[in-house]
């Protein structure tokens, strides 16, 4: 594997999934609650965290998303491992 | 379209190397009741349910990509160490001999995946009530899992994904009241 994976990258990967399961949450239950509004407010809310938290991930291990979605160094980074099975 | 986000849903971790549990856990991937179904069920009912219910389709046939990777990451690590001999002794000698250690859509048994295990009405009702049924069987499937495993690590994320079928279960059954009261409605003059 390209990089030697520490305390920290676990640490961060798990808040950012942290915040991400609430957001699938709110997500879905939005989906059948649609004029819930403090639902949506903590969903706006959290939005905002979530994209912070991606930030600084993404800074120090590399792209999360392809297609234009998230930014790269040089050279490439979305084909660097490790894969998700392979953490 | 889709996006891919480099990253699972939840973490897996094995605490041994464990094919047999492996051979169990491909239910949930190419089985009938498994993640693979899942998804293609809801994401093909889609494009006949009433607006209302799209978003939902949508969302929870997504999420069931995320559990497919992570019931795919679980296979993965508790075979990546095994020898042939020790596939061989975990009743995946049949599987060795064609797939080497790759994965493939078949159950626990080794039965092909196939279209048939799932089904689109387009009557809304029939739709949902199979969406819940799915997940129902499924939430089941887990539990069996988790009651055959003692790797308490194993354990934590088959209990993580047994949680979500209780919740789309939930959130069908919402659907399903949802397109009942339009229903209703419409009888009203």
């Amino acid at each position: 594997m390209a990089k030697e994976l520490n305390e920290a990258f676990y640490q961060q990967l798990q808040e950012l999934q942290e915040v991400d399961f609430v957001l699938v949450e709110l997500n879905l239950y939005l989906d059948t609650h649609p004029n819930d509004m403090q639902a949506l407010q903590q969903y706006n809310q959290l939005v905002q965290q979530r994209w912070q938290l991606a930030q600084e991930y993404e800074n120090n291990y590399g792209p999360l998303m392809h297609f234009g979605h998230s930014y790269s160094r040089h050279p490439w980074q979305w084909k660097d491992a490790p894969w998700p099975w392979q953490v | 379209m889709w996006i891919y986000e480099k990253k699972l849903q939840y973490p897996v971790r094995v605490s041994k190397c464990d094919p047999q549990m492996a051979k169990y856990l491909t239910e949930q991937y190419g089985g009938a009741d498994g993640e693979l179904a899942a998804a293609l069920r809801y994401l093909n009912q889609r494009y006949t349910i009433p607006d209302k219910v799209i978003g939902l389709l949508t969302d929870i046939g997504t999420e069931e990509f995320a559990h497919l990777e992570m019931i795919a990451t679980m296979i993965y690590k508790l075979t990546k160490d095994a020898t042939p001999e020790q596939l061989v002794e975990a009743g995946l000698g049949e599987h060795f001999v064609n797939h080497d250690k790759a994965l493939f859509y078949h159950n626990a048994a080794g039965v092909p995946w196939t279209a048939a295990y799932i089904q689109a009405k387009g009557d809304p009702i029939a739709d949902l009530y199979e969406d819940i049924a799915a997940e129902e069987k499924a939430r089941a499937t887990y539990q069996w899992l988790i009651d055959i495993t003692d790797d308490v690590d194993l354990q934590d994320g088959l209990k993580f994904l047994r949680e979500r079928e209780v919740i789309h279960s939930l959130r069908f059954r919402e659907a399903v009241e949802m397109l009942k009261e339009d229903r209703d409605m419409q009888k009203v003059f």
